[in-house]
């Protein structure tokens, strides 16, 4: 998890709509515990903050294209460069 | 996190008037202010400061459930607080129902991980749909405070 503010609300919808474009089942596994990664609720409750790993894993058809998409989001911590300035945290 | 660690229990409204999303986020701001867990000079720039989070992507995040916040360098401590609209409010929710339970974040800039502990909580609990629905049905603030205490009673701390 490389961004500041960790895997805020923003990031939780983002990763969590992308999740949802595909037909794989898609978990995200934190520290201690494994999530639907399709559902922003249990994405939040992963409270990962930065520099918490975590594991994302696809089962299905159109596994590595979900998880390319997915990670591509992660690195380029879900374009939130700058947007200190606007404010938020999440 | 508890709710205890974050919720100002004097500020919980059961039944807001406000019937638009920044009518609610001001109401709620305004009963921080009342209970002083925010200065009244303050209010205004915490309502905008929220609202422009809001213009980012919604804070509803499903389930009639809307979670508004922002860092503001006014606060030392994470405050937040509860309220409910009994006939539900356009939040432009991710889900697109109308929201009626709402959870108010203001926390201090250099404190992202209260932040996120505060949302695991709140997310937590909120996935129990007998949690929501008696929240939900909640007539007085008393009846709100009950069941945060029994949640934090009954979740595993983290």
């Amino acid at each position: 998890m490389g961004s500041s503010n960790g895997l805020h609300a923003r990031p939780a919808d983002l990763i969590t709509r992308e999740a949802r474009r595909w037909e794989s089942r898609i978990e995200f596994i934190g520290e201690s515990r494994r999530v639907d990664g399709k559902s922003i609720l249990d994405v939040l409750t992963l409270a990962a903050e930065q520099g918490t790993r975590l594991v994302i894993e696809a089962t299905g058809p159109d596994a590595d294209k979900a998880l390319e998409a997915i990670g591509r989001l992660f690195d380029c911590n879900f374009n939130e460069l700058g947007e200190d300035n606007l404010n938020p945290i999440g | 996190m508890k709710f205890s660690d974050f919720v100002s229990v004097e500020s919980i409204r059961s039944s807001v008037h406000a019937t638009t999303k920044e009518g609610v986020i001001r109401e709620m701001t305004q009963s921080l202010v009342d209970s002083g867990k925010i200065i009244s000079g303050e209010l205004d720039g915490i309502v905008k400061a929220i609202m422009k989070r809001e213009d980012l992507g919604s804070t509803g995040i499903g389930r009639g459930v809307a979670v508004p916040h922002t860092k503001h360098p006014s606060v030392d401590r994470l405050v937040g607080t509860v309220a409910i609209s009994h006939d539900g409010v356009d939040f432009e929710s991710l889900d697109g129902e109308p929201v009626h339970l709402f959870f108010l974040l203001v926390s201090p800039p250099d404190r992202p991980g209260d932040h996120l502990r505060a949302l695991e909580n709140i997310s937590r609990q909120l996935r129990d749909d007998g949690f929501c629905k008696r929240l939900k049905a909640a007539k007085v603030p008393a009846d709100i405070q009950d069941l945060l205490e029994e949640a934090d009673k009954n979740g595993f701390v983290s």
